[in-house]
């Protein structure tokens, strides 16, 4: 028996069989689609250059030479050069790490925290629900770069302070998404059939539950990672997210604001770029979500 | 006369190895101005029977026929928007459960007046008067307040009633019944099944049944079609459903439990016998 | 084995369950047969623990039920669902549904008890690592009656098993608790509308209207058609009417 045949077979004999094949049905389904796998490429392409950035960039993405500044794209500057004379695509690629760094801090921080508050809040109901719903909606009714401008302003200015602060204003959505899930399955068989058997509070929120939240919130995630990245990038114009000569995306476009009419690439080759990798994990997280969703899949 | 007549019908959907699975293959039968049962179980192709004439298969369901006529209209050359005018006006279907069918924030007056508005010219007036009317013909008492209320207001029984309501206000001639009582109390189906049995006589309209309860279609109907695997595999007449032949009906019959039932273990199909693939 | 005295449950300002009491004895079966809305469902849940607001007595094998009960006590009571497409967690795969409660009670041997309890419900060992949505409506309810018994209760309620079944799959199941019941000695609570199951499955019955009992009889009774209650009588009628 081949692999392909021990993972392809309807019937495995063991857990490991069963669990492989799923993650290989997984991957195979999320393979026939297309756009889900230009995602994927953006995304693997932003961890390789993110990895060897040093490597990969021609200049130095911190020292310039100001006879250069601002010159347009050529054969030497692909993406040309700014107003201190760095070269903007070594800038870039650097800035890579930097918005791979927040966009996945934010993520590992303010999913987990939302998936659980929201689960916990829709299993309970009554008053554990109000509270903790009050709670959110009161971050969710401020506008988000006001809040996090207002967490930095109290923490100090700098990447992991603005990582903090976006995390912490990025939850709420979370939490809604994943109460609304629980909610539409909390009074269900499955979930009374697990109370019954005696299974703690804690085991059905984290085995049963959480799992059937976690598709919607993942493609939530994906979908607001552009987000964060003009957040990060808000914070940055500020002079309160990531601190000069740092090459972040954001701040990079903030800085060519001004020169705009004239040295367009100053500004619009980081916009790219954060276009490009928002895209990205925009078209991934679809793709993810109608392969997650089993319910979806068996109507395929 | 022959108000459906249909020959060879079948239905074809995709499956995952790009072949093409048949799930109603090669009915035919001829529906007068009468009441015709269609029985089957989960899997049997009855609804998709019913959905095929309603012509509400969606690709990349295949449907075709080698005849399909509605009152002389060809059916299988027919357009989609000429299926338009045609349902509601002189085709209906009435579904399972009431819940998913009815608008849950448009009046229960409001939602049956609107079908009048599409297929008909009447007046505001007028209209009114006929789902006053209409409401009153499914036995609903106070058809001035239930026509007042949102579906979420009135009880399983009641909104499939309103259903029916709706679905005869333009007075079809065919009425395409799929499950319509299971999710209703046995008191509450009896009503709504002498309702519709009331409309076919008196309006002459044909009634297709669609059910899986052997018993219950076969007090109703005029004529049986047991489906099995997408085919027809018995016709049976009036009351003769204790003298079917086919070995999948008396099956089905036999595993059924009776109310002064002594048999220790019911007898269960043989489906591997019958030539089922699963 | 289940006694239920002067049960009273409110949902809220509407009390569903008026002052019920019935008791079944151990190994037997036990029908609560009404309409929708008659409170039959409302008392199982109450007996799973699954209703807050209640009030009265309920006790099995002799011991009260507590409001928070034990591990041990939640053991003894299984219940299994009318509809096996939601009874059955969509991301779970049979094995992980059989063996999560051997997991939440801390036994030992996952896979032969698995295994041993596939073979007992008629469920083939080649499903053992299938979704729910790649099992049929027969072989969901198989899965949700080995979960069931994985903790080995000694009392099954069951809330209109086989409603949603296709005839020829309900005689299946039907067989299958009988069986069941009589290896390993089960008290059956059966929830149901529909009275020829009554009298393939029970030996007695109590039958519900609005939240209150309106008759207990003996299903020999039922058999011959003899129910004492005028609703009692009713229902009989219409279960005729449906069934001739």
């Amino acid at each position: 028996m081949t692999t392909l045949d021990w993972l392809n077979d309807e019937d495995p004999a063991t857990r490991v069989q069963a669990r492989a094949g799923q993650v290989w049905r997984l991957a195979r389904d999320l393979s026939r689609n297309p756009l889900a796998m230009v995602g994927l490429a953006i995304i693997v392409a932003l961890l390789v250059v993110a990895a060897f950035a040093p490597w990969i960039a021609p200049y130095s993405p911190v020292e310039g030479m100001l006879t250069n500044r601002l010159k347009p794209p050529s054969a030497a500057h692909w993406m040309g050069t700014d107003e201190l004379g760095r070269d903007i695509l070594s800038r870039v690629i650097h800035g890579a790490r930097i918005t791979l760094y927040i966009v996945l801090l934010v993520a590992v921080i303010s999913a987990p925290l939302g998936l659980v508050i929201g689960a916990v809040s829709g299993y309970f109901g009554g008053w554990v629900d109000r509270v903790m719903m009050g709670l959110t909606d009161i971050f969710l009714s401020m506008p988000r770069l006001i809040l996090a401008l207002a967490f930095v302003a109290a923490l100090g200015p700098g990447i992991e302070n603005a990582v903090i602060a976006i995390a912490i204003t990025a939850w709420p959505v979370y939490a809604r998404i994943a109460r609304a899930e629980t909610l539409t399955f909390r009074k269900s068989d499955f979930i009374a059939a697990v109370q019954m058997q005696g299974a703690s509070h804690a085991r059905v929120i984290g085995l049963h539950v959480l799992p059937l939240c976690m598709s919607s919130t993942i493609v939530r995630v994906t979908l607001d990672m552009a987000g964060i990245i003009l957040t990060a990038a808000g914070l940055g114009f500020l002079g309160l997210g990531a601190q000069p000569p740092l090459p972040e995306w954001g701040a990079m476009i903030s800085k060519g604001r001004a020169f705009i009419l004239d040295q367009w690439w100053v500004a619009t080759m980081p916009g790219f770029a954060i276009v490009i990798v928002s895209l990205g994990f925009c078209l991934f997280g679809d793709g993810l979500r109608d392969v997650l969703d089993p319910r979806q899949r068996s109507k395929g | 006369m022959t108000l459906l007549s249909v020959q060879d019908l079948r239905v074809s959907f995709p499956d995952r190895s790009g072949g093409r699975v048949e799930v109603v293959r090669g009915l035919s039968f001829d529906l007068g101005r009468e009441r015709l049962g269609i029985v089957g179980e989960s899997g049997s192709g009855k609804s998709m029977t019913g959905r095929a004439v309603m012509g509400l298969i969606a690709p990349p369901g295949r449907v075709t026929a080698r005849r399909m006529e509605f009152d002389g209209i060809d059916l299988t050359r027919l357009p989609e928007k000429g299926y338009r005018a045609l349902r509601g006006a002189r085709m209906s279907m009435v579904l399972q459960d009431p819940k998913f069918s009815l608008n849950p924030v448009i009046r229960i007056g409001d939602q049956i007046a609107e079908a009048l508005e599409f297929h008909t010219r009447l007046s505001a007036r007028a209209r009114r008067a006929k789902v006053l009317e209409a409401l009153e013909a499914v036995r609903i008492e106070d058809p001035e307040r239930v026509a007042r209320l949102f579906p979420h207001e009135v009880s399983g029984g009641m909104g499939q009633r309103v259903m029916i309501a709706m679905m005869v206000v333009l007075e079809p001639a065919l009425m395409i019944a799929d499950e319509p009582t299971s999710a209703l109390d046995v008191s509450v189906r009896e009503q709504v099944l002498a309702i519709m049995d009331d409309l076919v006589r008196r309006r002459g309209m044909g009634l297709m049944l669609i059910s899986h309860d052997l018993n219950m279609v076969a007090r109703w109907c005029d004529r049986i079609l047991v489906m099995f695997n997408g085919e027809v595999v018995e016709e049976i007449g009036p009351g003769a459903l204790h003298a079917a032949r086919h070995p999948y009906t008396r099956g089905l019959v036999a595993s059924l439990p009776r109310l002064d039932e002594d048999r220790a273990e019911l007898p269960v199909l043989d489906r591997a016998a019958l030539g089922a693939g699963t | 084995m289940i006694e239920v005295r002067d049960l009273t449950v409110r949902y809220g300002p509407s009390t569903v369950l008026h002052d019920v009491s019935f008791t079944v004895a151990e190994g037997e079966s036990f029908a609560l047969v009404g309409e929708s809305g008659s409170g039959k469902s409302t008392i199982l849940k109450a007996l799973a623990g699954q209703v807050d607001d209640w009030s009265g007595h309920m006790a099995l094998a002799g011991q009260p039920i507590a409001r928070r009960r034990s591990r041990a006590q939640a053991a003894q009571v299984q219940m299994v669902f009318q509809d096996p497409y939601g009874s059955l967690h969509p991301r779970r795969t049979v094995d992980d549904t059989l063996a999560e409660p051997l997991s939440i009670h801390g036994l030992p041997d996952h896979d032969a008890r698995v295994l041993a309890m596939l073979d007992a419900v008629g469920l083939a060992r080649r499903f053992r690592f299938r979704l729910p949505h790649q099992l049929s409506g027969g072989q969901r309810q198989r899965v949700a009656i080995a979960r069931a018994l994985m903790l080995q209760p000694r009392v099954l309620l069951l809330d209109e098993p086989t409603s949603a079944l296709d005839v020829s799959v309900q005689a299946e199941i039907l067989n299958l608790l009988k069986r069941l019941r009589a290896e390993q000695g089960l008290t059956f609570l059966l929830v149901t509308h529909d009275l020829p199951v009554v009298s393939f499955l029970c030996e007695r019955l109590a039958v519900l209207r609005s939240g209150r009992v309106v008759e207990t009889a003996d299903v020999a009774l039922l058999r011959k058609g003899r129910l004492t209650s005028a609703y009692g009588q009713e229902l009989l009628e219409r279960s005729e009417g449906r069934t001739r």
